[in-house]
C-alpha cells in the first residue's frame, strides 16, 4: 500500500507506473461496459490528488467490484425481477390519476397502466401522441395549428347543430355550427364535399349556415317517405360522415415546450388518440421524434426493438410517477421476455406463461383444469426441466446451486488417514 | 415478398426509439455464434416482417446485430436471428 508520506515517484519510475496504469486501463476497457469505463477514465485522469499507485489500485478495485456484482450463473433473475416490481406494486394506487398541469387530458397511471403494459393490450385506455414538428416549423404556430387541425378526426356531426327533416319531404336541412367549424377549421365547402361523398343525393348550399340535402329516390323510396326510421337512418349516416382527419385522433392540442438541456422552445402537438403510421405520413411532422404510448403500434411501425424500448420507458414512467424506485434492470428483463420472440407478448396465460413447454407450469398459473385436460388430449409430455414443475413434483429445481450437476465422491468425505487406510486394506 | 407491398418509411431508422440494426455477413455471423458458443435458434428473434428488417432487406436465417443504447451500460451489442413468421 502506498503511504501518504512517500514522495512522488522519480521520473523513471513515474513513466514505468504510467505504462502500468495504461495497461490496467486497457484491460479494464475490455471488461467494463463503455459507460462505466468512461466514468472511471475521466475520474482517474482528473484525480490529481491520487498517486500513480493509488490510481492503479482504483482501476483494479473497480474491475473487481464490477465482476463481483455480475449475475452468477443459475441466479433466478426472473423471480428477483418479479419480486422487485411486485412488492412496490402493492403500494400503487388503484385509482386512475390525471396529469397535473396538463388538464386537458386524462392519462391512465398507476397500477391500471402497469397492467395494461404487461398485458400487451392492443390499445391503451388513454392513447396519447406527442407530435413534434420539423426544425423549420418548430416555432411556427400557424403550421402547428394547421397540422393539429388536419389530424383531428372530424365528422359532420362535430360541426353541425342539427339535421332537420319533415316526413314526406325528401329535402333535409343540415344546420351548421359556425363556432365549431371555426374551431375545427372546417369550411362550408368541406361539409358539402363530405355530404356528397356519402352519395345520399344532391347537395346544395342553403341560406344562413345551412346545407340542403335532396335525398335521391334510390336511398329513400316513395314507400319510406312516411317511415320515421328511414329518416333517422339517413340522419345517423350524415352525423357519422367523414370530413377530415386521421382515424383514432380525437383531439389535438398545441403546447409550447422548452427543452431542458438546450433551452430551445418549440411547439408540440399533443393528440388524444393514436395512429402512428398515418400521422407519420403528414408533411412537416418530425418522424424521428414522434411518440405514442401505444406499444402495439410502435411494434408495427417502428419494429420490435423500438417496442422493447417503449415498454421499458412506459413501465419506468409509471413506476417513477408513483414514486417507486425500481431498478431499470428488472424492467429491462421484463421487456426482453415480452419481445424476444419478435412479437410483443403479454405476461400471462395468452402470452409468456401460456407458451411454456411444461404442462404443470401452465396449470399452476391459471385455468388449471383446462390446461391439464388439453394436455391430456394432446398427449403432452412433462420433462420437469423448469422451476415450477420441479417444485410441484418435489424435485430439486434447476436454479441457483441446483443448476450445477456435480456430486461428491464417497472418498472425498473421508479424512486422508482413512483414505490411506482404505488404500492399504485394498492392497 | 410481393413488390406491391409498400416499404416502410426509411426515416424510421432515425427514430429515437429504434436502435441501430445491421445485418451480419455469413462470416461475421459464424464468428459471433462461435464467440457466444450457441446455435442460431438460441438467439432472440426478429420477424422478416419487422419494419426495420424489411428496410434492411433481411431474409430468414440472417443474424442482425443491434447496438442498443442502454441506460446502465451505455452501449450494448446484442443479436437477433431473422425468422419467417
Amino acid at each position: 500500500m502506498p503511504k501518504r508520506s512517500r514522495r512522488e515517484p522519480r521520473n523513471e519510475q513515474g513513466i514505468e507506473l504510467g505504462e502500468k496504469l495504461k495497461a490496467k486501463l486497457e484491460a479494464a476497457k475490455s471488461m467494463l461496459p463503455p459507460k462505466l469505463y468512461e466514468e472511471l477514465y475521466e475520474k482517474i485522469s482528473k484525480g490529481t490528488d491520487l498517486t500513480m499507485e493509488q490510481k492503479i489500485e482504483a482501476v483494479e478495485r473497480t474491475v473487481r467490484r464490477y465482476v463481483e456484482s455480475m449475475v452468477q450463473p443459475g441466479e433466478p433473475v426472473g423471480v428477483t425481477a418479479a419480486q422487485s416490481i411486485g412488492e412496490p406494486g402493492t403500494q400503487m394506487t388503484l385509482r386512475t390519476f390525471h396529469y397535473a398541469g396538463l388538464m386537458e387530458f386524462d392519462v391512465t397511471l398507476g397500477l391500471p397502466r402497469l397492467i395494461e403494459i404487461v398485458d400487451a393490450k392492443h390499445e391503451p385506455s388513454t392513447p396519447l401522441m406527442r407530435i413534434y414538428l420539423e426544425d423549420k416549423y418548430a416555432n411556427d404556430l400557424e403550421k402547428a395549428k394547421e397540422i393539429a387541425r388536419s389530424i383531428e378526426y372530424t365528422t359532420i356531426g362535430n360541426v353541425i347543430n342539427s339535421v332537420d327533416y319533415t316526413l314526406g319531404d325528401r329535402t333535409l336541412v343540415v344546420r351548421l355550427d359556425p363556432e365549431m367549424m371555426e374551431d375545427r377549421g372546417v369550411t362550408v365547402d368541406m361539409v358539402v364535399e363530405a355530404l356528397e361523398r356519402l352519395k345520399l343525393g344532391d347537395v346544395e348550399k342553403g341560406e344562413e349556415n345551412t346545407v340542403l340535402l335532396h335525398v335521391s329516390e334510390s336511398v329513400l323510396p316513395d314507400e319510406s317517405l312516411t317511415d320515421l326510421r328511414a329518416y333517422e337512418d339517413i340522419k345517423n349516416k350524415i352525423i357519422k360522415g367523414y370530413v377530415k382527419g386521421i382515424k383514432g385522433i380525437r383531439r389535438a392540442v398545441i403546447q409550447e415546450r422548452t427543452d431542458d438541456k438546450t433551452g430551445k422552445r418549440e411547439y408540440v402537438i399533443v393528440a388524444e388518440g393514436s395512429n402512428l403510421s398515418e400521422v407519420m405520413k403528414i408533411d412537416g411532422v418530425d418522424i424521428t421524434r414522434i411518440d405514442t404510448n401505444n406499444i402495439y403500434e410502435i411494434a408495427e411501425t417502428l419494429g420490435i426493438e423500438a417496442a422493447r424500448n417503449a415498454i421499458i420507458r412506459e413501465i419506468m414512467d409509471v413506476l417513477q410517477n408513483s414514486g417507486l424506485d425500481v431498478d431499470i434492470r428488472h424492467v429491462m428483463l421484463v421487456a426482453d421476455l415480452m419481445t424476444w420472440t419478435g412479437k410483443v407478448r403479454q405476461i400471462g396465460r395468452l402470452g409468456v406463461v401460456g407458451e411454456k413447454p411444461s404442462v404443470l407450469a401452465r396449470a399452476a398459473f391459471e385455468v388449471t383444469v383446462n390446461q391439464l385436460y388439453e394436455a391430456a388430449v394432446k398427449g403432452e409430455e412433462e420433462r420437469f426441466a423448469g422451476v415450477t414443475e420441479s417444485i410441484i413434483a418435489g424435485l430439486p429445481p434447476r436454479v441457483g446451486t441446483g443448476i450445477v450437476l456435480l456430486s461428491l465422491g464417497v472418498n472425498a468425505l473421508k479424512s486422508p488417514s482413512q483414505l490411506s487406510q482404505a488404500e492399504g486394506a485394498q492392497q | 415478398m410481393p413488390s406491391t407491398v409498400k416499404q416502410p418509411d426509411r426515416r424510421i431508422l432515425d427514430h429515437f426509439l429504434v436502435p441501430k440494426h445491421r445485418i451480419l455477413s455469413l462470416e461475421e455471423a459464424v464468428e459471433v455464434l462461435n464467440k457466444l458458443g450457441i446455435k442460431p435458434w438460441q438467439l432472440p428473434r426478429i420477424s422478416v416482417n419487422d419494419p426495420v428488417i424489411r428496410l434492411l432487406g433481411g431474409k430468414p436465417g440472417d443474424i442482425v446485430e443491434i447496438v442498443r443504447n442502454s441506460p446502465t451500460a451505455g452501449e450494448y451489442v446484442t443479436y437477433r436471428v431473422v425468422v419467417s413468421y
